[in-house]
């Protein structure tokens, strides 16, 4: 692996340029370059692992109990990638991809705009695999936005990356099955986590019960159960709750739910929200892919083949990026992806593609095993993914509530875009990453039409804030200069 | 809010959050620094002015926006502590003074 540190030492074009170094990122680009491709990874971190596997070759946090062990087999995908002839870049941010259009307005290869060290650069690629996972979901409930709430994903980066530990009284709530493995590695790090409320509604049972057999072949199986048994053992956990909020005066400082119709008060001082991942769209919406509604995951999935190719040619996705399938499916996506893109770039044909890809495939339907129990078990509650109540904040960064979107609607608005014009929902710093699920599923409930119809914001480039300095001075063509001079 | 695991080593790094002197250990985020000196409120908000604090610490929610080395509206999250590094923490929406150059807070 050769590590670049600014856009100067970027090459012009690359065979495979690869977005993020988490499991499928890191897998895809060994496989690519091992196959002869040139390859490059860029990725917004300090280091590689993505989200899952975060700060895995760099974490402070030696005792390697509290991230158990599934954590430290990240280190094997880092250390081959490491071994990899790929080019690397870290800090690097990824904020446009699409066709590189010559002087006649031809396209025969992917233009990447990427910043790095304060300069931003515009490269070219023949292929590109999208592996930028997946992000919590929203969890918009009163009191979200208040200092003192935070995502249980991000205390556990503050964990992971910083060997940081919650100090005072922590709840943690919610549901999915990352929330008790955060949970537990938050308790074997010393936190003192005072309740875990779980939000799963017990009706989840009955759908989730029709793929138990498939579920009990799987390694989730086994993990669960320890996973539970440890937190049951060590903690309160009430489940079933609902009509979740927190409250405070400046900063949060007590959490309210019900239970079985009883209100119940709990002073803490932090609470760590999550109610499972979901994939983050923003640079393949961007790239022009389609997305499609699943019901099962209440996500928007990029639509791919068999090969993880997207509805754009040359732009692959791989990992959850292409739905939510798991840190251990993840690696194995990107091979899978990679492999593809080696053959369309004519570094092996079909017969040597499908010889590679065989093992891999089979592995990854072990690997899938078990799944969809955990996505009906978990699907997250409709009052924490609908907020009744009318003054609860959807749109963090243009403080848009629930109300506000619901008169707006009956004033006869069909989706999310138009949206924006009556109130710059989803328009603010984080383009829609932590409401955009809330609104598409807000809208289609009181409009009575599925999420599908209702659509998902058009995002566009940059997907991530550029600064005019940065674009500036990126060079023009003689054919931009003239559009502007006048 | 959060404190450092008792066995945690590492380099030390000396920057300022609003003109005050704190540590942080080499590696961490902008943010994580700010958590691990009890800086709760990075920000207020340009539309209500509420407060807010990181959210995500993954680079998505951008309510980590600080001011960095004069900078404003940097995702603390994503951005490494340095030494000597001047972090501010954001008040409102940024005014424009009057001789042309952006201040740094209303």
């Amino acid at each position: 692996m050769n590590e670049l540190r600014d856009v100067s030492s970027l090459s012009e074009r690359y065979d495979i340029v690869v977005v993020g170094a988490g499991p499928a990122g890191l897998a895809a680009a060994t496989t690519s370059s091992e196959l002869g491709a040139s390859t490059l990874v860029l990725d917004e971190n300090a280091g590689p692992g993505g989200q899952i596997y975060r700060a895995v070759t760099s974490t402070p946090v030696s005792a390697r109990e509290i991230l158990g062990e599934d954590y430290w087999r990240g280190a094997e995908l880092a250390t081959a990638f490491r071994a990899s002839s790929s080019s690397y870049a870290r800090g690097a941010t990824v904020w446009s991809v699409g066709p590189a259009l010559d002087e006649s307005g031809c396209s025969e290869a992917l233009e990447i705009g990427v910043s790095l060290g304060g300069s931003a650069r515009l490269i070219q690629a023949r292929e590109v695999i999208l592996a930028t996972g997946a992000l919590e979901r929203p969890f918009p409930i009163p009191g979200w936005t208040l200092p003192g709430v935070m995502t249980a994903g991000a205390a556990q980066i503050a964990l992971k990356s910083s060997g940081l530990v919650p100090d005072g009284r922590v709840v943690v709530a919610g549901c999915g099955p990352l929330l008790y493995l955060l949970t537990e590695q938050l308790r074997a790090a010393g936190a003192n986590i005072v309740a875990l409320i779980e939000t799963t509604p017990r009706t989840n049972w009955a759908q989730a019960l029709r793929q138990f057999p498939d579920f009990v072949r799987s390694p989730y199986l086994t993990k669960g159960l320890k996973l539970l048994w440890g937190a049951r053992r060590h903690l309160r956990i009430v489940s079933g709750a609902t009509g979740l909020q927190a409250s405070g005066d400046g900063r949060m400082t007590e959490v309210t739910f019900r239970l079985r119709g009883k209100e119940e008060r709990l002073a803490c001082d932090l609470l760590l929200l999550h109610q499972g991942v979901a994939p983050n769209i923003n640079l393949s919406n961007a790239t022009g892919c389609v997305h499609d509604w699943d019901d099962g995951q209440l996500a928007w999935i990029p639509r791919v083949d068999e090969w993880f190719l997207s509805t754009v040619p040359g732009v692959s996705i791989a990992g959850d990026g292409a739905g939510i399938a798991g840190a251990e499916s993840a690696p194995l996506r990107g091979r899978i992806a990679a492999i593809a893109a080696a053959t369309r770039l004519g570094l092996i044909g079909a017969d040597e593609r499908d010889r590679r890809a065989t093992p891999v495939r089979a592995e990854l339907s072990r690997a899938l095993r078990g799944r969809l129990f955990l996505d009906a078990l978990y699907q997250p509650a409709k009052e924490f993914r609908i907020p009744t109540e009318e003054n609860v904040t959807v749109c963090r960064c243009e403080e848009v509530t629930a109300g506000q979107i619901r008169e707006t609607v009956a004033l006869g608005v069909v989706g999310p875009n138009q949206m924006k014009s009556f109130l710059r929902c989803g328009m603010g710093p984080c383009q829609g990453r932590l409401c955009g699920l809330t609104v598409t599923e807000m809208i289609a409930e009181a409009r009575g039409v599925s999420p599908q119809e209702v659509g998902y914001y058009r995002l566009r480039p940059p997907v991530k804030p550029v600064t005019l300095a940065e674009l500036a001075a990126l060079p023009k063509t003689e054919a931009a200069m003239r559009a502007v001079v006048r | 809010m959060f404190r450092r695991l008792h066995d945690v080593e590492g380099k030390r790094v000396t920057f300022t959050v609003d003109g005050r002197s704190a540590t942080a250990r080499a590696g961490d985020t902008v943010s994580a620094a700010l958590l691990a000196n009890g800086v709760e409120v990075c920000r207020t908000t340009p539309v209500s002015g509420a407060p807010r604090a990181p959210y995500c610490m993954m680079g998505v929610c951008f309510e980590c926006l600080v001011t960095i080395d004069g900078n404003g509206n940097r995702q603390g999250c994503l951005i490494a502590i340095e030494e000597g590094m001047l972090v501010e923490t954001q008040k409102g929406a940024r005014a424009v003074a009057v001789d042309g150059r952006a201040g740094a807070g209303a």
